[in-house]
């Protein structure tokens, strides 16, 4: 699903996010991405979704090598990966059906087949009753959980999360955590950024950590195997 | 990048979808304005504003053009006889130069006619009592033949018709209708430069207004190019806008063009009427006025393209 092949990320200050990181994560496999805050953990999220390019090196998705695709390719590259960030990142003056709605908008799905999909993704989430209210008058959990509808109401094959359970407490991070658990066992690939240790301990999945742009510990292949 | 949950949308589909989502942001861009009237109302007069006066220019030009066109075909040569001269020599020289072929129409105002005339036209009747004799001098007014309208060819005319023994002198009435004309010419330059500054006013004042909506919605442009948005999906709504702000305020420009007609026609019929002429002021036709609201349009898209195509691209989300 991802590869990473010797990448570099300097940022225009001069700071280097990433000193050459190789990794490969399999099609529907899950994983965390753990490491200090400034260890390059953002860095690498938003190299996959192409809210920055690598300095240096490949950035495979879907066996394509997304570090050439050309600015106004960019849009249908973001529509195959579900995004999930600490911040939520809502519209605030929309309904939370709207919400979930917008990558379907979006993507041009026809009027008629929205409802449906926005409440099947509401439903998975367990927010089937709310749509009608605005994210303000949610909890941070339930917010958090908008964030995950609308990541996954398009299907795309892969997740990222950018500490998606920093802010809450670990009953609902731990719920959180499953529901990404679920959407993986359906085969969607999940690559979470986190430092929950002791939560990514207590799940079985691979974890890759990062300490100052380079790996330090890699349980997933470097190559993608044949 | 073949992912499994691309659309197969067929190309009908497509542009099916793409017209819904056109009527869906022009809708929506429209009623936002009028959501928020209180906002959106002065941008809409100042553009209103900035676009009527470009009109009311187009209308004082037009009407001073059509004006001086009735005058042309009433070109007349004046020519003042010496005190010397007698009646029955001024019939003489009427006969020779109606047997000229350039002239139309030649007639005598004898010094008592004149007399007359000026006494009706000009009030001062009783003054002119005291006189002990007539000052007027005869007069014979030419209309020259169609054939000669050029006023080089009418100014030639006219030094001949000064060596004429009679003659004390002879005026051509269009000198005055070419500096008028003159006159006109720099006006209308001067209208016209002063429109396109007002339209670029329009267009900065649309790039402006926008250039604040994108900011103000900094933080949902980002998200919604998170999700997947393409530049055109973000620019659409702000170039409706920008559309039905242009529209609007040329719907209010032509209101105020023919409110400013209403109120001057009496005034400018009475005027008319003063110098004994059938003059009707123009206003806009039905074109013309489409003609106003179509620019105005055209001048919002345009502000809000520009502004668009600057400012989104700043906005990248991090």
């Amino acid at each position: 699903m991802i590869e990473f092949h010797q990448v570099f990320k300097r940022y225009e200050g001069g700071h280097e996010a990433l000193k050459g990181v190789s990794f490969a994560l399999e099609t529907g496999e899950m994983a965390f991405l753990t490491g200090h805050s400034g260890a390059g953990k953002s860095t690498l999220l938003k190299l996959i979704a192409l809210m920055e390019r690598p300095t240096r090196g490949q950035v495979i998705l879907d066996g394509q090598n997304i570090s050439q695709a050309k600015d106004r390719h960019i849009p249908f590259h973001r529509r195959k990966i579900g995004m999930i960030f600490q911040d939520h990142r809502l519209l605030y003056d929309r309904t939370v059906f709207d919400n979930v709605a917008l990558p379907l908008v979006i993507a041009g799905v026809s009027e008629r087949d929205i409802p449906k999909r926005v409440r099947a993704a509401l439903d998975k989430v367990g927010l089937l009753k709310k749509e009608k209210q605005l994210p303000i008058q949610l909890s941070g959990g339930e917010q958090q959980r908008v964030g995950i509808a609308r990541a996954v109401v398009n299907k795309p094959p892969l997740l990222l999360a950018d500490e998606p359970t920093g802010n809450l407490d670990p009953e609902l991070s731990a719920e959180i955590m499953n529901l990404f658990e679920q959407f993986n066992q359906v085969g969607v690939s999940v690559l979470i950024a986190s430092h929950d240790l002791g939560l990514i301990a207590r799940l079985k999945h691979p974890v890759i950590t990062l300490k100052d742009g380079r790996t330090i510990r890699n349980d997933l292949n470097e190559e993608v195997v044949a | 990048m073949a992912g499994a949950t691309t659309h197969k949308v067929s190309f009908i589909d497509r542009i099916k979808m793409g017209l819904s989502l056109h009527k869906k942001n022009s809708k929506e861009s429209l009623l936002a304005i009028f959501k928020h009237p209180a906002n959106s109302l002065l941008t809409i007069l100042v553009l209103a504003i900035a676009l009527a006066l470009p009109g009311i220019f187009f209308i004082m030009a037009n009407n001073a053009k059509s004006l001086s066109s009735n005058w042309d075909s009433s070109m007349a040569v004046s020519v003042y006889l010496k005190d010397s001269a007698n009646e029955a020599q001024a019939q003489k020289l009427v006969g020779e130069l109606l047997e000229q072929q350039h002239f139309k129409l030649v007639t005598l105002t004898t010094k008592e006619q004149a007399l007359e005339e000026f006494k009706k036209y000009s009030g001062i009747a009783n003054s002119l009592e005291m006189l002990e004799e007539n000052p007027l001098p005869m007069v014979i007014s030419i209309v020259p033949n169609d054939d000669l309208i050029r006023v080089s060819e009418l100014e030639t005319k006219v030094k001949e018709l000064e060596q004429l023994a009679l003659v004390d002198s002879a005026s051509l009435d269009s000198e005055w209708i070419n500096r008028y004309q003159e006159i006109l010419k720099i006006s209308e330059k001067i209208g016209s430069f002063i429109s396109f500054l007002l339209g670029v006013g329009v267009l900065l004042i649309v790039g402006n207004t926008i250039r604040l909506a994108i900011l103000n919605r900094r933080e949902e442009i980002q998200v919604i190019k998170l999700v997947g948005a393409t530049d055109a999906f973000i620019r659409r709504p702000f170039l409706y806008t920008g559309l039905w702000y242009g529209l609007i305020a040329g719907v209010i420009a032509a209101l105020m063009i023919s409110i400013l007609g209403n109120l001057v026609v009496s005034s400018t019929s009475r005027l008319a009427e003063l110098y004994q002429s059938q003059y009707q002021l123009l206003g806009l036709t039905i074109s013309q006025t489409l003609i106003l609201i179509l620019i105005g349009a055209l001048l919002g898209l345009l502000g809000s393209w520009f502004s668009v195509r600057k400012h989104l691209k700043e906005i990248q989300p991090s």
